[in-house]
């Protein structure tokens, strides 16, 4: 008799391996589409996944058929024109089912179309931070534990007096007080009635009377021998120190915007700045971005025109690093905030001011900073800002710097910058 | 359908009483009643000889994992799988794909998958057109009689994907991965066309390690006989390896690269027993779809007939099997070449048309089959014919007129096309013929051959590629020649025999440059 299975319960992800063998094999076209796909998207936007494209001769597995040439017939249906002999004009190329070749075509599978596949959020995240992990994130979480919060963690029977609990000892009093004298109350009362009773009837028989008294007494201190408060009956309220969860991270982004920048340069600092909130976006609930763009002074912008508008004039990189204190001070308390500061230049300052920023960073700034990360791009030599900075580096492990020329190097210039620390 | 409209049921009370549901929802319960009416139909009725059947409920996942590894039940583990899953994904979320229909496996007993999602009339018309019709096909075709073990199909893919597996385990996935790549662009070429080798498949894990031993030893040999010493080397001057011409490449490289280790030639087995396995479908795309549309429009029908399924199940039916077996117009959005569906099933009906009620023109044409028993003439046609042969011995002028059908001659050498044959009278013949030979897959697929190993020099291996109409080999040719090269380890080269018998040295790997790095 037939054979009806239920395979329903079977696993469902029989592909799962192979999908995953697929996004192995294209890793690195994989890895390209998702860097591509962050320069389209705005700066704090991680939410979605992100379509994949794969250029179809990278995907397709090659097979040997007829070439587009030589003599080909093909018979086809749907015929309303056409008579012996007639003589028409080849369609153009690329029409899908088109008359020329269209057998051909079906057998071949030769698609001119990209091989396109989406990938998660999570798979478009692990992928642009791949073998990322924050700086210094443990380090941070450890350190932050001097700032608890004190919480309610219910109730103990031990405790500091200042702590007592007490509705609660008292209702544990009563209730064992209930407990303990119920049984001697109510013999008490019984032989007090007896009692009574006994010295309405005449005559009195004093020697019932006196016996029932001694019994109530000692009922009585019986009774008041259960102690009002017991150890037993204590109940203190209980807290423990939880670390408080800093769970917000605010994001600096400072960039030079004197006219030495181009807009190249500024298009590399801008995925820069994209990769490292992407990156804060990951690992905080909530990341603030504030924006400063200075020449000879700074100011605080929105999204826009930070990367849109352009300034001339001189550079003084102090102004920025000045403002950006001012506003940890005013909007960030460190205690509640995670701050990350990234700088973008092109090394030019005036030179007079360069020891100021490193003077500043090293006293007022970097103290307070979960991470600094800097990045000069140019392809000359280092000016005297660079040095300065080198000066700062040696003294925090949070401070990074680096220099990049061209948009390729921003990726791996990343990397390196958030490399997974050794904690 | 005049047999079956005698049993007709017509009376509502008896037609009430017959009723199995009159529900959409399946249960288990259902299935099973449905199945036994329509096996009862299919066998009895109709006398279709079929393999066990076993049907197996899957989710829509599962299906889409099942199209994913081109219907095998059980496969290696390779990303071109994943890859086919995502774009099955892809399509069928777009919604540009309905999952409805079967797929139903070559074996014994033979599987056929119900969607979860299907209606209960959806299952009935899946498991007349897979369960039985399929089924019957494979059961009876000559070529999948002669190609295809299935008894022993489903052992054999368990075998192949652990046999993989531990491969991967053994050399690491890249590394396998890399073969089995190189086996997938070797694949068309990768089967026999014309004699079966005499190996079953049965038992393959308790032979496997014999043959690894066997194989290498054979291989050592040739290699050695292939360096000996000057004093033969005039005999062996005039003798070429191989001594003819080999179409199955894989078959080749398999028995006798040199610098294959015995578990890549396993592999390459495998492939080659895969590709072997899905050749008759390829070849009875037409006639087995056809054959199944056939049956489940012809089992539902009867069905219906004998009160069992009412009007609303035949309206729900009806509307599938209509898309199913639809024909676009070549110049319609959704034209995608001829649908063998559509094809195969309108033949089918057409050749009992022609049993049942032949015309003057039909009796012309079909002397032999005209006004026969159309069950007779239709299993036979299901038994001995493969798509090419069945179009050019069954396509009626009658159906080439209802299908419009015209050919087209696309000559790079003209400017223009030419419309080389339509559905009027002088083209009848012509083109069946040509419609006919778009089914031969020795015209699709190009003539590659194995022609000669360089056994005296540096073991270039030569393929021959027989031109045909003037046609090219396609333009990943060289990537192809690249995977060629892997496996063999020596450079390979393809040599083109054009129409007028000259040859010359069309694809080479490694190309001149590269050899030089």
């Amino acid at each position: 008799m037939p054979m009806i299975v239920d395979r329903r319960l079977d696993g469902r992800n029989k592909s799962a391996v192979n999908r995953q063998r697929l996004m192995r094999r294209y890793r690195v076209q994989i890895k390209k589409a998702v860097s591509e796909a962050v320069s389209k998207r705005s700066i704090t936007d991680t939410d979605s996944g992100e379509r994949i494209n794969i250029p179809a001769k990278d995907v397709s597995e090659p097979v040997i058929h007829h070439g587009p040439a030589g003599r080909r017939e093909t018979v086809h249906p749907g015929n309303k024109e056409f008579n012996t002999g007639d003589r028409i004009k080849r369609p153009p190329k690329k029409k899908a089912g088109g008359k020329s070749g269209a057998g051909q075509a079906a057998d071949s599978g030769q698609g001119e179309d990209d091989f396109e596949f989406v990938i998660s959020k999570e798979e478009y995240l692990d992928i642009l931070f791949e073998e990322l992990a924050l700086p210094n994130l443990v380090k941070t979480k450890l350190a932050r534990q001097a700032a608890d919060n004190v919480v309610r963690a219910g109730f103990s029977s031990t405790g500091v007096p200042v702590n007592l609990n007490l509705p609660r000892t008292m209702r544990r009093a009563k209730g064992r007080k209930i407990a303990a004298i119920g049984a001697f109350a109510k013999r008490k009362q019984k032989l007090q009635e007896e009692l009574d009773d006994e010295q309405a009837n005449e005559p009195v028989d004093l020697d019932k009377v006196a016996e029932l008294r001694e019994a109530i007494t000692r009922l009585t201190t019986k009774i008041e021998t259960v102690p009002f408060i017991d150890t037993y009956d204590l109940k203190f309220n209980q807290f423990v120190r939880r670390p408080k969860p800093v769970t917000q991270a605010v994001m600096f982004c400072v960039m030079d915007v004197s006219g030495s920048m181009t807009e190249p340069i500024k298009e590399i600092a801008k995925r820069f700045f994209m990769l490292l909130y992407m990156f804060l976006a990951r690992s905080y609930d909530k990341t603030d971005v504030v924006f400063i763009r200075h020449h000879t002074s700074a100011k605080e912008v929105d999204e826009e025109e930070f990367f849109t508008s352009r300034e001339t004039g001189g550079t003084i990189v102090s102004s920025a690093l000045k403002l950006t204190r001012e506003i940890i001070d005013e909007r960030f308390p460190i205690d509640d905030w995670n701050i990350y500061v990234a700088q973008a230049s092109d090394g030019d300052n005036w030179e007079a001011d360069s020891s100021v920023c490193s003077a500043l960073l090293i006293e007022h700034i970097m103290p307070h900073l979960q991470y600094y990360a800097y990045v000069e791009i140019h392809d000359h030599d280092h000016q005297l800002l660079w040095t300065e900075y080198e000066k700062v580096k040696t003294r925090f492990d949070t401070f990074a710097m680096k220099q990049i020329s061209g948009p390729d190097e921003i990726f791996p210039v990343f990397h390196e910058l958030f490399k997974r620390r050794e904690t | 359908m005049t047999a079956v409209m005698a049993h007709s049921v017509t009376d509502p009370a008896e037609r009430k009483k017959r009723l199995i549901s009159s529900e959409s929802d399946w249960t288990f319960n259902l299935i099973e009643r449905y199945n036994e009416e329509i096996h009862r139909i299919a066998t009895e009725v109709y006398g279709l000889d079929c393999y066990p059947v076993q049907l197996e409920i899957i989710s829509s996942e599962q299906m889409m994992d099942a199209y994913a590894s081109v219907g095998m039940p059980i496969g290696y583990n390779h990303w071109s799988f994943g890859k086919q899953f995502l774009t099955t994904e892809k399509n069928y979320k777009r919604g540009a794909m309905n999952l409805a229909y079967e797929i139903v496996i070559n074996s014994n007993p033979c599987i056929a998958y119900l969607m979860e999602e299907n209606t209960l009339t959806m299952q009935a018309l899946v498991i007349a057109h897979a369960a039985y019709g399929h089924n019957s096909f494979f059961k009876g075709n000559y070529l999948f009689k002669t190609w295809t073990d299935a008894e022993a199909i489903i052992d054999y893919l368990i075998f192949a994907k652990h046999y993989v597996r531990e491969c991967e385990e053994k050399y690491g996935e890249e590394t396998v991965e890399l073969v089995i790549d190189s086996c997938h662009a070797l694949m068309n070429f990768g089967v026999d066309h014309y004699k079966r080798r005499n190996t079953p498949l049965e038992n393959e894990q308790f032979v496997q390690s014999d043959r690894e031993r066997i194989l290498q030893h054979h291989i050592d040999d040739l290699w050695r006989r292939l360096s000996v010493a000057d004093d033969t080397e005039q005999q062996s001057d005039t003798e070429r390896i191989p001594q003819e011409p080999q179409e199955n490449i894989l078959y080749f490289l398999e028995k006798n690269a040199p610098l294959l280790e015995p578990w890549q030639r396993e592999i390459v087995r495998i492939v080659r027993k895969i590709a072997q396995y899905f050749y008759a479908q390829k070849q009875t795309q037409v006639m087995n779809e056809g054959w199944a549309c056939f049956w489940h429009y012809t089992i539902l029908n009867h069905m219906y007939d004998e009160g069992l399924i009412n009007e609303s199940s035949m309206l729900e039916f009806l509307q599938s099997h209509t898309n199913v077996v639809f024909q676009p117009s070549y110049d319609s959005d959704f034209y995608s070449g001829i649908s063998p569906y559509a094809l195969g099933y309108n033949m089918m009906m057409d050749i009992k048309r022609i049993c049942d009620a032949p015309t003057a023109e039909d009796r012309r044409w079909f002397p032999d089959i005209a006004g026969s028993n159309w069950r007779e003439t239709l299993d036979f046609a299901m038994r001995n014919f493969k798509d090419e042969s069945f179009i050019a011995q069954f396509l009626s002028p009658k159906l080439m007129r209802d299908f419009h059908l015209f050919a087209i001659l696309d000559d790079d050498a003209e400017n223009t096309m030419e419309i080389s044959a339509i559905h009027d009278d002088d083209g009848y013949q012509n083109l069946r013929r040509k419609l006919s030979t778009q089914y031969d897959l020795s015209y699709a697929v190009p003539n590659l051959q194995v022609y000669e190993i360089d056994h005296r020099g540096d073991r270039t291996l030569t393929l021959r590629h027989y031109q045909d109409l003037r046609r090219p080999l396609s333009d990943n040719t060289d990537e192809v020649l690249k995977h060629l090269y892997r496996l063999w380890g020596f450079k390979v080269q393809i040599e083109t025999v054009d129409e007028d018998d000259s040859t010359s040295i069309t694809y080479r790997c490694p190309t001149g440059s590269e050899e030089d790095k």
